[in-house]
């Protein structure tokens, strides 16, 4: 019969059917764990005289907590420190590899498994975070679980679960000049709503998908989480397998081939059906930004803000005049008008190097505003090395932004980097939520480029804006 | 996991929707690497009000929470569910609950009670209307009562059972050890190690 490429994914790992209503325990390929969601897993474990079952399969790295200057310093917060602390002892007693601060492997779980090859096609990646959606990307099964289910996959590699359900996202046409990956997905969430990817996994199709890089894939698929979805996929094609070649755990020789051929096997057949189908032309595409409190209230960058009497339900109504007034905004007012305080690059969803490019290329000969302070926060230390290489750091330096060290920083107020209350920033994060990134801190979320053009202007802006006003 | 039959206890009213994780445990709370200890972080932004349930004579010892669609979207982070726990609830109603909430919490033993947003829209009224009215959970036939009313909720069957029997989920699991190593034997080679 045919079937999707989920489906495929889903049935290499299914190891037994218990039976009518009872889930499915499915095999997981890859574990990874942060400092956050993994000390109550740990403690349950040692409570319970259980064991890693393969440490072999499971990777640790801290980001979360970790500051992002004077890393070489102790840690000034009591609790980051205890949490940075309990995750060393649990993987230094239970045998899992980690990278720690300081190591050169060190930076956001998202952005560490795709660069070092151990996201592959295929796989059944998961991850006690909900952006690990990220590594569908590659056309690997990838979710995020809870902590009583990280406890569960280190005890016996495997989950209890129900299969998702199947959700097709086709973007077909030629994708305008101006329009990036952030805006594409940030697109998708405004049309299918918060909860409109609820219970599915999604596979993104249609030329422009195809079209993207695998770092623009994976800034897509890391946002499935905000449409609601479980995992978000795209068929693994040549772009998947030149990324993935040579990189550190990629398969070599004989066995590169054996895989390369099961890769390839893995894309949804023809007539397979799926549960839920939704086709966006590409024509529509523009500059997208967040005007809301969640990542579906969105709009392109040239329009106004909506009023709530532009929504149809009562509860949207509602939602959208509570994030008028969290994010201090009129309706009807031109969102270019809007003027930030802060502006925040990085994050799982754009914190690779090829976001850092695209910054670096608006950021070249201008310079941040004086009323605008500007984080540049690389995803990894590779990441940081590699712009480094490139002399990146020197044009964001030039242009008056900061350049810190790898870690998930400013993307959720955990660690030193924060929003002052009322401050208002434009982030290349993934969630807007009330307080996301500090208390009564207002987040836009955009693109890197967007991102960039807004820290020149002052307000939000995209590239195109900095040629007609200079 | 502590067994889960019948539950009588107050309702307390949380009309939002999209009440997400976020705002049911903020992130500088999640800092602690226990389980216990996160009840005073639980809708941190929200109990300065008043009004606020929690606050609210007739509301504030409430075990059965009363929400409005897309509960618990969001983060992953499964603080939400002991944050909640830690503050005495034991039943989530609500008419949509995002996935890995409603996973997390039926592992945890807090029952994710689904129906359709007319049970929450009443038992909402109900609860405002009659203070402190003791409202009735019952698992096993999938009821939620309080005074003359009576209306059905859904749970996933696993989630039930478990929770009808206080099973750990892991001693379930090495039941099928020996069909997990048969599938470790079987996994291709290509496939990457960490170490
Ligand atoms: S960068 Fe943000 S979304 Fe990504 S893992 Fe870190 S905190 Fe989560």
């Amino acid at each position: 019969m045919a079937a999707t490429m989920a489906e495929k994914v889903w049935n290499a790992h299914v190891i037994s059917e218990p039976g009518e209503g009872q889930p499915d325990l499915l095999y997981i390929d890859l574990h990874l764990i942060h400092e956050v969601t993994s000390p109550q897993a740990f403690e349950a474990m040692r409570l319970s005289g259980r064991r890693v079952r393969r440490p072999d399969l499971t990777l640790a790295t801290e980001d979360h907590n970790v500051p992002t200057t004077d890393i070489d310093k102790p840690i000034a917060d009591e609790t980051s420190r205890l949490q940075l602390d309990a995750l060393r002892t649990n993987c230094a007693e239970f045998g899992v590899p980690i990278y720690s601060l300081g190591n050169d492997e060190q930076g956001i779980v998202h952005v560490v498994g795709p660069q070092l090859g151990l996201t592959q096609p295929g796989m059944t990646v998961v991850c006690g975070d909900s952006h690990t959606s990220t590594h569908g990307a590659f056309g690997a099964l990838a979710f995020g679980i809870g902590t009583s289910e990280v406890e569960h996959v280190l005890a016996t590699q495997t989950l209890h679960l129900k299969p998702f359900r199947t959700m097709s996202i086709t973007v077909e046409g030629e994708r305008p000049a101006g329009v990036t990956a952030k805006d594409v997905i940030l697109a998708i969430i405004a049309r299918i709503g918060t909860g409109g990817g609820q219970g599915h996994v999604i596979e993104y199709r249609g030329s422009v998908i195809e079209s993207l890089s695998m770092e623009e894939r994976m800034t897509v698929c890391n946002m499935s989480i905000e449409a609601g979805a479980r995992a978000g996929m795209i068929a693994p094609d040549n772009v998947t397998f030149d990324y993935l070649k040579g990189r550190d755990h990629a398969p070599v020789g004989e066995e590169w081939n054996e895989a390369v051929a099961y890769w390839s096997s893995l894309r949804t057949d023809d007539g397979a059906q799926f549960d839920t189908e939704v086709t966006i032309d590409a024509s529509e595409l523009t500059p997208f930004v967040t005007w809301g409190t969640n990542p579906g209230q969105g709009a392109p960058l040239g329009n106004s803000v909506p009023s709530p009497e532009d929504f149809e339900t009562e509860a949207e109504q509602q939602a959208a005049r509570n994030a008028l007034e969290y994010m201090g905004l009129t309706a009807g007012q031109p969102i270019r008008d809007i003027e930030v305080d802060t502006v925040f690059v990085g994050s799982c969803t754009n914190g690779r190097i090829e976001d850092l490019r695209e910054v670096a290329q608006v950021l070249e000969e201008r310079s941040v505003a004086d009323s605008v302070r500007m984080l540049i926060v690389p995803g990894s230390v590779r990441v940081k090395r590699q712009a480094e290489e490139e002399g990146l750091d020197r044009v964001f330096v030039k242009a008056g932004a900061q350049w810190r060290e790898a870690g998930c920083s400013m993307c959720l107020a955990m660690n030193p980097d924060k929003l002052a209350p009322k401050e208002r920033a434009a982030s290349t994060s993934n969630r807007n939520f009330e307080g996301r990134q500090g208390p009564g801190g207002r987040t836009h979320l955009v693109s890197p480029a967007v991102a960039a053009a807004t820290a020149v202007a002052g307000r939000l802006a995209a590239p195109a804006d900095l040629e007609v006003r200079n | 996991m502590d067994k889960f039959g019948i539950h009588s206890g107050k309702a307390a009213p949380l009309r939002r929707s999209n009440v997400d994780t976020d705002q049911i445990i903020p992130a500088e709370f999640l800092k602690r690497i226990t389980r216990t200890g996160f009840a005073d972080g639980l809708f941190h932004a929200w109990r300065t009000d008043p009004l606020f349930f929690i606050n609210h004579e007739d509301h504030s010892d409430a075990t059965v929470l009363i929400a409005g669609p897309d509960f618990g979207t969001g983060s992953s982070r499964e603080h939400a569910v002991w944050a909640l726990q830690d503050h005495g609830i034991r039943v989530v109603v609500s008419s949509r609950f995002a996935d890995i909430f409603r996973s997390n919490a039926g592992k945890n033993g807090l029952l994710p009670a689904l129906v359709d947003q007319d049970v929450v829209e009443h038992l909402w009224k109900l609860v405002e209307e009659v203070p402190g009215i003791e409202v009735e959970v019952d698992l096993h036939n999938q009821e939620i009562r309080a005074g003359d009313y009576a209306a059905d909720f859904h749970v996933d069957d696993h989630v039930r059972f478990r929770m009808l029997h206080g099973l750990d989920d892991i001693d379930i699991t090495m039941e099928h050890n020996a069909a997990i190593e048969e599938y470790e034997a079987s996994r291709p080679d290509f496939l990457p190690t960490t170490m």
